[in-house]
C-alpha cells in the first residue's frame, strides 16, 4: 500500500480480515491486562503501609493522652511521662534544617535547569547530588559532629540542624531540576519575549509552575530527614529536660523512639509506639499544610 | 527588494549597529501587512513606534532623533527605567551567581565528608591498602579487616529492592496519574507518601515483628518450592537475611520513586496524550508512546534517588539481615552491609585502628555509590542518546 | 521607676539561669533505666541542677568524655591503657551498679529452667555443639526431654558492653574461645546472626524456635523470657539474681584495684553469678567548670546515700557495702 502514488484514491482498510481482528483483540486485551496489574501494583504497596499503621494504632494508640503532648519523660515506673520535649524538639531541629535546606537545594536545582544546562559543571551536579544522596545518615552525622561538635565541644541543635540540612540537599537538587524540566519552553520565551528579566522568569514563571513537583521533592525530603535518628545521635544527643536553646543538646521524636525502643520495659515499648504514630501524623499534618497553601500555578497536562 | 518569507523576518540590512529596533521613521518595510492566524494580538505594522507609556513619550523622539550618532553612550530613559527595576545585566548575573554558589555548595559538602573519611582512615589505609576493599575478614580482636563482604551485601540488597519496587512503583504512578477515578487521585497519593513520612526506625521494628515471621513460615516455604531451582534459595531460612532485607528496603524506597513518577507524568502535556489517542490507540498504548516514552529521563532520575536511598539505608536494614559478614549466594542467609556495620560498631569501636577502618568502609560506601551512579548514567546516555528528552 | 523594675526583674531572672546547672552525660545503654531514674530524682530535689544523661553506647561514653564535649561518661566495660593515655580530658571510673547477663533460649516443647556450663555455651557460639540434643547440654540437664533441633546461636550485632562482659566470661571458661575470638565490645562471631541491641536478641530469641543468645537480666526478666542458670567457678548452677551479682562483687572487693577497673566474672563463690559486671560512671577529675563538678560530686554522694537502695526495683544489684566505702574515699579526690 505504501508504494501507491499519494494523491491517487487508496482503498479504504479493512478492519474485518482475521489479522486485524486478532490484532484489535490482542490490543485490548493488553490493556485490559496492564490496567489490572497497575491495580495490583496500587494494592501490593497499600498493604504494608496499611498494616504498619494498624500494627502502630494497636500498639501505640492506648498510650496517647494528654500527658504525652504535656508532660516531659518521666523514669520507669513513676505514671505521666510525655515526649512534650521531643516533639517540640523535633520541631525546632527541623525547622532549622528545612530553613537552610530547601533554599540552597532549590537554587542548585534552578542552576542545573536554567543556567546551565548541557554545561560540564550542571553534569557534574547532578552526579555529585545522586553520590551525596547515597552516603549513610550515619556518615553524615560523624562528618558534621567533626566540623560543628569538636570545635565547640559541646552538642547543640544547631549541629543536629545542619546534619539534617545536608542530608535533604540533594533529593531538593535533583527533583527541581527534573520538574523544572518538565516546564515547557514556550511559556519561558513568551515571559522572556514579554521583557521579563531572566531572574524575574526564573522566579515567578518557571518555579511557580513546576512548584507543586518540587513541594513533593521538599516533603520527601522533609519526611525522610524527619524520621531520622543516626545523624542526631552525634550531633543534637539528645535530651530529657524541656531545651529550646540551640546550642545545647535538644530532645528529638526519632532519638526517644530509638531509645524507648529498645529498652526492657513494655511501658516504654508502647510510649515509643505512640511517639512514632504521632511523628508519623506531624509529617503528613506538615505535608498536607503546605501542599494547600502552596498549591498554585499548577501545569497539569496543559499545552 | 526582497520577498518576505510568510512568517514575517525583521531584519533589515539598513538597521543601525546598536540601533534599538522600531526607531520611528527608519524603516524599509512597506510591504503588506502581515496578518498570521496564528498570533494571539493584533498585529502591528511594522515601523510603527512602540506604545510607550505615557509618561515617557515626550523624551525618546527628540533624544533618538537628535543624536543618532551618539546612542552608543547614554541610556536611553526606557533602558535606565527598566534596569533600576531589575531587567539590567547585573541583576541577571548576580542571580546566576547566587544560584551557582548554591549549586557548588553540594561540591563543598562532598568534598568535606570525603576529605573527612579519607584522614581519618589513613590508619587503616596505610595497614591495609586497596586490598582493603578487595579482601574478606572481619575481626576486631586480632585487627583483621576487610569490606568485600559488606560490598557484596550492600548491592545485593539494593539492587533486590530496586527489582522489588521498581515495577510496582511504575504500576502505582501510572494507575494514579492516568487509569485511577479523579475522586480517588488525592487520597491514593496522600497514602503512598504516607509511606515516606514513615521513620525507619519504625519500618525495622515492624519487619522484625511481623515480616520475619511471615518470611520463616510462610514466604520462605514457598519460594523454596517453587522457585527452589534456581540455587537462590538453599540453606537454612532463619527468616532474616538478604531477601528479607531487600523487601523492606522496598518499601522504604517505593514512595520516592512512585511519587516523583507520578508528578513527571502529571506534566506531560495533554497534547501528547490526545495525539496518540487521536491515532486509534488503545489506553495503555498511550500510556506507553505518549506518557512514558516522554518521562523516561524524569524517571531514570526518581530510580537513581531510590537507589541512592538503598544504598545507605541504615537502621530498618540492620535489623532484619542478619549481621553476619558472609558472602553466599542463598537470598535466606544473613548478610552485612556497609552502612550497618558503621551504624553497628561505630559507637563502640575501641581502638584506632578499627575505628579507622569503620572509616574506610565509609568510604568504600562512597566508592560503590560513585561506581553504581557512574554505570547507571552510562547505560541512560546510551539508550537516549540522539532521542529527544522531553515533550517541551 | 518603671525602668528601675524591670532592671531588677532581669537581674533576677539573670541571676536564676546563671545559677541552674545544666549537666550532659552520655554512655552505656545498659544502665539508662536507673541513671535516669536518678537524675529525674535528683533535680526534683536540687531543682538546679539538671543532669541529662543519653545512652549512645560504651565506646561513644569513653570518647565523649575523653574528647570533653560532654560532662560526664558511663560505660559497661573500663577503658583501656591506651584509651586512658590518649583521653584529652582525665577522668576517673566510679562504679554505681552491676548487672548480669544470662543466656536466653527458646526450645519448643521445653518450658524448664536449664542449666549451662561456661564451655558448653562456648562451644555453642563457636559451633562446635550444633544440637540441643547433644550429650554436653544432656549433661547439664539430666531428665530433661532436649529436642534434636538445630541450635541457632544470637549475638549482638553492635558493640556493646553486654558483649564484652560475655566474652570475657568465655575467655576465662574456654581456652579455645580465648584464642580463636577473644573479648572485646565486638567481636568475629563464627557462627548465627547478630541482632541490634538486647532489645533485638531478646526479640528474635522470643519469636525464633530453637534459638539461643544472650542478654542482660533485666531484658530477661521485663520479656518474661525463660533463662538458664550458669555453672560458676565453685561448681554450682547458679541462677541470675541481684544477690547472686552482689555476692560476685563483693568476693572480688578484697582484690578490688583503687580505679575500680576490674572484671568480677567467673568471680570466686559459692552463691557468686559468673556473668557479673560493674557499670561505672566517667567523671573527670578536674572539671573545666567548677561548679558543674562540684554539681556532680554532690550527685555521687546522693546516689551512694539514696541511690543505691532503687536499684533492686529496676533489677540493677546495688554495690556491696565494702566497695561502697571505697567509692566514697574516691569521690573526695574529686575536685
Amino acid at each position: 500500500m505504501s508504494t501507491q502514488p499519494f494523491n491517487q484514491p487508496r482503498p479504504p482498510m479493512n478492519f474485518e480480515t482475521r489479522g486485524m481482528r486478532l490484532n484489535s483483540t490482542r490490543r485490548t486485551v493488553v490493556n485490559y491486562f496492564v490496567t489490572g496489574l497497575s491495580i495490583l501494583a496500587t494494592i501490593v504497596v497499600l498493604i504494608p503501609l496499611l498494616a504498619i499503621l494498624f500494627y502502630l494504632i494497636y500498639k501505640g494508640a492506648s498510650s496517647l493522652n494528654l500527658n504525652f503532648f504535656t508532660h516531659i519523660p518521666a523514669p520507669v515506673g513513676e505514671e505521666g511521662g510525655g515526649m512534650a520535649n521531643s516533639i517540640v524538639g523535633s520541631g525546632i531541629i527541623l525547622t532549622l534544617a528545612s530553613l537552610m535546606g530547601i533554599p540552597i537545594g532549590i537554587a542548585a536545582g534552578v542552576y542545573v535547569a536554567e543556567f546551565g544546562q548541557g554545561t560540564l559543571l550542571a553534569n557534574a551536579i547532578r552526579f555529585t547530588a545522586d553520590v551525596l544522596n547515597g552516603v549513610p545518615s550515619i556518615v553524615m552525622g560523624i562528618s558534621v559532629y567533626s566540623l560543628i561538635v569538636m570545635p565547640q565541644k559541646h552538642f547543640s541543635a544547631f549541629a543536629g540542624g545542619v546534619a539534617l540540612a545536608i542530608m535533604m540537599v540533594p533529593t531538593i537538587t535533583r527533583t527541581t531540576e527534573e520538574m523544572l524540566a518538565t516546564v515547557p519552553h514556550a511559556i519561558r520565551e513568551a515571559a522572556l519575549g514579554l521583557g521579563v528579566p531572566k531572574w524575574r522568569t526564573v522566579l515567578s514563571v518557571s518555579l511557580r509552575t513546576a512548584s507543586p513537583g518540587i513541594i513533593t521533592g521538599c516533603m520527601l525530603a522533609f519526611a525522610r530527614v524527619a524520621g531520622e535518628t543516626a545523624p542526631l545521635l552525634f550531633t543534637a544527643l539528645g535530651n530529657q529536660f524541656w531545651s529550646i536553646r540551640l546550642n545545647e543538646p535538644i530532645a528529638a521524636l526519632p532519638l526517644q523512639i530509638f531509645v524507648y525502643a529498645n529498652s526492657p520495659y513494655d511501658e516504654w515499648h508502647r510510649l515509643a509506639w505512640a511517639g512514632a504514630l504521632v511523628l508519623i501524623v506531624l509529617i503528613m499534618v506538615s505535608v498536607t499544610l503546605v501542599r494547600i497553601f502552596a498549591n498554585r500555578g499548577a501545569l497539569k497536562g496543559g499545552s | 527588494m526582497h520577498s518576505l518569507p510568510p512568517c514575517g523576518d525583521f531584519h533589515s540590512p539598513h538597521k543601525l549597529p546598536q540601533g534599538e529596533y522600531n526607531q520611528p521613521g527608519d524603516s524599509d518595510f512597506q510591504e503588506t501587512k502581515i496578518v498570521s492566524s496564528t498570533r494571539m494580538t493584533t498585529e502591528r505594522e511594522p515601523g510603527s513606534p512602540l506604545p510607550v507609556p505615557a509618561t515617557l513619550a515626550v523624551t525618546p523622539t527628540p533624544a533618538a532623533g537628535a543624536e543618532p550618532q551618539a546612542a552608543v553612550t547614554t541610556l536611553s530613559p526606557i533602558r535606565e527605567y527598566l534596569s533600576k527595576r531589575g531587567s539590567g545585566r547585573l541583576a541577571d548575573n548576580s542571580f546566576a551567581a547566587v544560584m551557582l554558589l548554591c549549586a557548588c555548595s553540594i561540591f563543598v559538602i562532598v568534598l568535606f565528608i570525603l576529605t573527612i573519611l579519607v584522614l581519618r582512615s589513613h590508619l587503616s589505609f596505610a595497614q591495609f591498602g586497596w586490598r582493603f576493599f578487595t579482601r574478606s575478614a572481619w575481626d576486631p580482636v586480632s585487627g583483621d579487616f576487610g569490606a568485600l563482604p559488606f560490598i557484596y551485601g550492600t548491592l545485593v540488597t539494593s539492587f533486590l529492592a530496586l527489582a522489588i519496587a521498581v515495577p510496582l512503583a511504575l504500576g502505582v504512578a501510572v494507575f494514579i496519574a492516568e487509569l485511577c477515578p479523579q475522586r480517588l487521585r488525592a487520597p491514593i497519593s496522600f497514602l503512598t507518601e504516607l509511606l515516606a513520612a514513615i521513620p525507619s526506625v519504625v519500618y525495622g521494628l515492624w519487619a522484625v515483628f511481623v515480616l520475619v515471621p511471615i518470611m520463616r513460615e510462610i514466604l520462605g516455604p514457598f519460594l523454596l518450592k517453587t522457585l527452589g531451582w534456581t540455587g537462590l534459595f538453599t540453606g537454612p531460612n532463619f527468616g532474616v537475611g538478604f531477601l528479607t532485607a531487600g523487601i523492606i528496603l522496598s518499601i522504604m524506597i517505593l514512595p520516592i520513586i512512585s511519587s516523583l513518577t507520578r508528578d513527571i507524568m502529571m506534566a506531560v502535556p495533554n497534547s501528547q496524550r490526545e495525539a496518540v489517542l487521536a491515532l486509534g490507540a488503545t489506553k495503555w498504548e498511550m500510556i506507553r508512546i505518549g506518557v512514558l516514552r516522554n518521562s523516561r529521563i524524569g524517571i531514570v532520575g526518581a530510580i537513581m534517588l531510590g537507589l541512592g536511598r538503598a544504598l545507605g539505608e541504615t537502621i530498618a536494614v540492620t535489623m532484619v539481615i542478619g549481621n553476619h559478614p558472609e558472602i553466599s549466594k542463598s537470598l535466606f542467609s544473613p548478610g552485612y552491609t556497609l552502612a550497618s556495620v558503621i551504624a553497628n560498631e561505630f559507637s563502640e569501636a575501641t581502638g584506632d585502628l578499627y575505628l579507622s577502618a569503620l572509616i574506610q568502609i565509609g568510604l568504600a560506601l562512597f566508592l560503590v555509590t560513585i561506581v553504581v551512579n557512574a554505570i547507571a548514567r552510562l547505560m541512560v546516555w546510551a539508550v537516549t542518546r540522539g532521542a529527544p528528552g522531553r515533550a517541551a | 521607676m518603671k525602668v528601675k523594675l524591670i532592671a531588677a526583674g532581669v537581674l533576677a531572672l539573670a541571676t536564676i539561669g546563671a545559677s541552674a546547672q545544666n549537666i550532659n552525660g552520655a554512655g552505656a545503654t545498659f544502665p539508662y533505666p536507673i541513671y535516669s531514674k536518678w537524675f529525674s530524682e535528683y533535680s526534683k530535689q536540687n531543682p538546679n541542677v539538671k543532669i541529662n544523661y543519653q545512652s549512645i553506647g560504651s565506646g561513644g561514653g569513653i570518647r565523649q568524655v575523653s574528647e570533653g564535649t560532654v560532662d560526664f561518661g558511663a560505660t559497661d566495660g573500663p577503658m583501656n591503657d591506651e584509651q586512658i593515655k590518649g583521653a584529652k580530658v582525665k577522668t576517673m571510673h566510679i562504679p554505681t551498679v552491676l548487672g548480669a547477663v544470662v543466656p536466653v533460649y527458646n526450645i519448643p516443647g521445653v518450658n524448664k529452667d536449664l542449666n549451662f556450663s561456661g564451655d558448653v555455651i562456648a562451644d555453642i557460639y563457636l559451633g562446635k555443639i550444633t544440637t540441643w540434643n547433644d550429650p554436653r547440654i544432656a549433661k547439664d540437664n539430666p531428665g530433661v526431654n532436649l529436642p534434636a533441633n538445630a541450635i541457632l546461636p544470637v549475638y549482638r550485632s553492635d558493640g556493646s558492653g553486654t558483649t564484652y562482659i560475655f566474652t570475657d566470661y568465655l575467655s576465662k571458661v574456654s581456652s579455645d574461645w580465648n584464642s580463636k575470638v577473644g573479648k572485646s565490645t565486638s567481636v568475629k562471631w563464627p557462627t548465627g546472626i547478630g541482632q541490634k541491641g538486647n532489645e533485638g536478641v531478646a526479640g528474635m530469641v522470643r519469636q525464633s524456635p530453637n534459638s539461643f543468645g544472650y542478654v542482660e537480666l533485666i531484658y530477661a526478666v521485663q520479656n518474661k523470657m525463660p533463662y538458664g542458670s550458669v555453672k560458676n567457678s565453685a561448681g554450682k548452677y547458679v541462677r541470675a539474681s541481684t544477690d547472686g551479682v552482689t555476692a560476685a562483687a563483693a568476693a572480688s572487693a578484697k582484690t578490688m584495684p583503687a580505679d575500680f577497673r576490674v572484671s568480677i566474672t567467673n568471680a570466686p563463690g559459692t552463691t557468686s553469678y559468673p556473668i557479673s559486671s560493674f557499670t561505672w560512671l566517667l567523671i573527670p577529675t578536674h572539671s573545666a567548670d567548677a561548679a558543674k563538678g562540684k554539681a556532680l560530686v554532690d550527685f555521687l554522694g546522693w546516689m551512694l546515700d539514696h541511690g543505691q537502695s532503687e536499684a533492686n526495683t529496676l533489677t540493677y544489684a546495688p554495690l556491696p557495702k565494702p566497695v561502697q566505702d571505697m567509692v566514697r574515699k574516691s569521690i573526695a579526690q574529686i575536685k
